[in-house]
């Protein structure tokens, strides 16, 4: 290739070698690309800039112009009374943000274990592997809802002295289980991806395989699964609105009581926006790192 | 006379049906180096494996420094801190950077401090001339830069022996030569080693003793002379004259 005639070898390990006269400056050639690259991105935001105005302020007022839009406004969008409640809505949400921090935590905890049980080879274990892997295809395969019912009514229904009835716990509870089983899925999807090449290395320096996890395994593959983790942690702060069910008093149920008092539904839209608040930035977030992860993937190549 | 470091007595290996390695017998005394050659499938890589202890022997035994490693009770792990292993692919880890990857193994392994590991570590990347590489990542490295680092780690925990395998074969003639030269500067070392290789240049250059392997069995065994110049059997005529129409030799 033509550019990289000037440039150091490589393979020279060492301060370049030669130099080619004095500093680079771009010829004229490529200065006009340069140029030309600049109108032509300018022109490329105009043209989307354009397109959005067009279409998303047309989606607008076919909405505002509906016959409809009156009364749904009225009963969706009153936003005078949206934030009389807003509030207690907040007030709600912190029960949504403790139990998403103390929850994602435990889960963090079990999940890693869990995983890590299921891709051990040692004997000693094997009763736990298979009780590992029981636990996630149940909890993997039945609707959350259903935990929380059975978790949030079914243990104070067994008048066991010393067993909580407190439904915040319980419902933390039961959000821990079922996220649990999705995580240790993630981990060890994580951990297989690894190639055994890595682990064999480090097993031939002489590392223990407690060590070759620790040091070699493990933070390749919790690299790999940063973004499906933080998927889950959106996906969780989400369904820690469903514990409401249990009489938790979250966002939800707070919007829900306002609601019901006033025959209005803005509360919910009030509380879909905290949420959206929290989630939007996560995703966003996500997105970048699942980027960065697979251009590094790309990069990486063979070696 | 002293003890070789490594003594292979006898062993088998077979992959389901499919017999590996047969019969192999041989010793390395210390200071010396040994290479196996032999076509692609010829059983080069099973060998030092089974040496590492990474694939089991159906029969025979290994003995490093006259301990038999292939015994029931055998401690893998001690085993493995004796010996060094560099393969094919240089499997360096990718999020590490190119000084822990060296240090990684004496600060866990032998519990040198952290301070004195990198120390010893820059001392022998200093010495391989990588000393402005220590601060990268694998994938920032040439392939001769990255399979030299994969010796550095290696001999960086100070190995009774050295297994190389096929160091060079994903590697361009230039960088073939830098880690060749590496290679060679360990075995003016003293460095025990055994190779397994295409390259002819390290049977040359580095052997003391060169088998060639057939099948899984050792056909040929001598100088690099007697090997290369005037090999008695069919095969090992075969197999150089290949070889040579490759240009390798
Ligand atoms: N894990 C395995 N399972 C089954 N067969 C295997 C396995 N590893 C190697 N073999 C077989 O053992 C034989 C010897 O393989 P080996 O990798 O030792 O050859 P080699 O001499 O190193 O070849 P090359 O020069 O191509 O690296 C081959 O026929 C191969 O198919
Ligand atoms: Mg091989």
């Amino acid at each position: 290739m033509s550019n990289e005639i000037g440039r150091p070898s490589e393979s020279d390990s060492g301060a370049a070698p030669y130099n080619f006269g004095g500093e680079w400056k771009p010829s004229q050639l490529e200065l006009d690309r340069r140029a030309a690259r600049k109108a032509r991105n300018r022109r490329n935001a105009a043209i989307a800039i354009l397109s959005s105005i067009v279409v998303i302020g047309g989606l607008a007022l076919v909405a505002v112009t509906s016959p409809g839009w009156k009364s749904l406004s009225d009963t969706f969008f009153a936003w005078a009374y949206g934030v009389e409640v807003l509030p207690k809505i907040i007030l709600g949400f912190g029960t949504n943000v403790a139990l998403t921090l103390i929850a994602s935590v435990c889960v963090g905890i079990f999940g890693l274990s869990i995983a890590l049980i299921r891709t051990s080879r040692s004997p000693a274990l094997a009763p736990f592997r298979i009780l590992a892997t029981v636990y996630v295809d149940v909890f993997r395969g039945i609707p959350m809802l259903l935990v929380l019912l059975l978790v949030g009514f079914g243990i104070p229904a067994l008048r066991i002295k010393g067993l909580t009835n407190n439904v915040l716990i319980l419902g933390t509870l039961a959000v821990v289980i079922t996220y649990t089983a999705y995580v240790a899925e993630v981990i060890r999807s994580g951990i297989l991806t690894i190639h055994p090449s890595q682990r064999a290395a480090a097993r031939s320096l002489g590392l223990s395989h407690f060590q070759s996890l620790r040091f070699v395994v493990l933070p390749q593959a919790f690299r790999r699964v940063t973004p499906p983790l933080l998927n889950d942690l959106v996906a969780l702060i989400k369904d820690t609105g469903l514990v409401s069910i249990l009489g938790v008093t979250d966002a939800v149920r707070a919007a829900q009581i306002a609601s019901s008092r006033s025959f209005n539904y803005t509360p919910y839209v009030m509380a879909a926006i905290i949420f959206l608040l929290v989630t939007i930035p996560l995703t966003r977030f996500t997105d970048r790192t699942l980027r960065r992860s697979i251009e590094r993937q790309n990069a990486t190549g063979v070696a | 006379m002293t003890q070789p470091v490594l003594k292979v007595n006898q062993v088998r290996k077979s992959y389901g049906a499919e017999v590996v390695l047969e019969d192999i017998s041989f010793s390395v005394p210390v200071h010396t180096a040994t290479v196996f050659i032999g076509s692609s499938g010829s059983g080069k890589s099973t060998l030092l494996r089974c040496i590492n202890l990474l694939d089991q022997i159906d029969d025979g035994s290994i003995e490093l420094d006259g301990e038999d490693i292939t015994a029931v009770d055998a401690d893998v792990d001690k085993v493995r801190r004796k010996l060094g292993i560099v393969f094919q692919s240089f499997n360096l880890f990718p999020h590490m950077k190119v000084i822990d990857n060296i240090t990684l193994a004496p600060m866990k392994v032998q519990g040198i401090s952290k301070e004195l590991a990198r120390e010893n570590a820059y001392k022998l990347l200093d010495r391989f001339g990588l000393h402005d590489k220590a601060e990268n990542y694998p994938d920032r490295l040439s392939g001769g830069q990255q399979q030299r680092v994969a010796i550095i780690r290696s001999i960086a925990v100070a190995p009774r022996l050295l297994l190389l395998d096929e160091i060079t074969s994903a590697l361009d003639p230039v960088l073939v030569n830098e880690v060749l030269s590496t290679v060679r500067d360990l075995k003016i070392e003293g460095m025990t080693m055994v190779l397994a290789t295409h390259e002819m240049g390290f049977a040359k250059q580095v052997a003391d003793e060169v088998c060639f392997l057939h099948h899984g069995k050792i056909l040929e065994w001598g100088t690099p002379t007697q090997i290369l110049e005037a090999p008695q059997q069919r095969e090992t005529k075969e197999f150089l004259k290949r070889v040579h129409e490759a240009g390798r030799l």
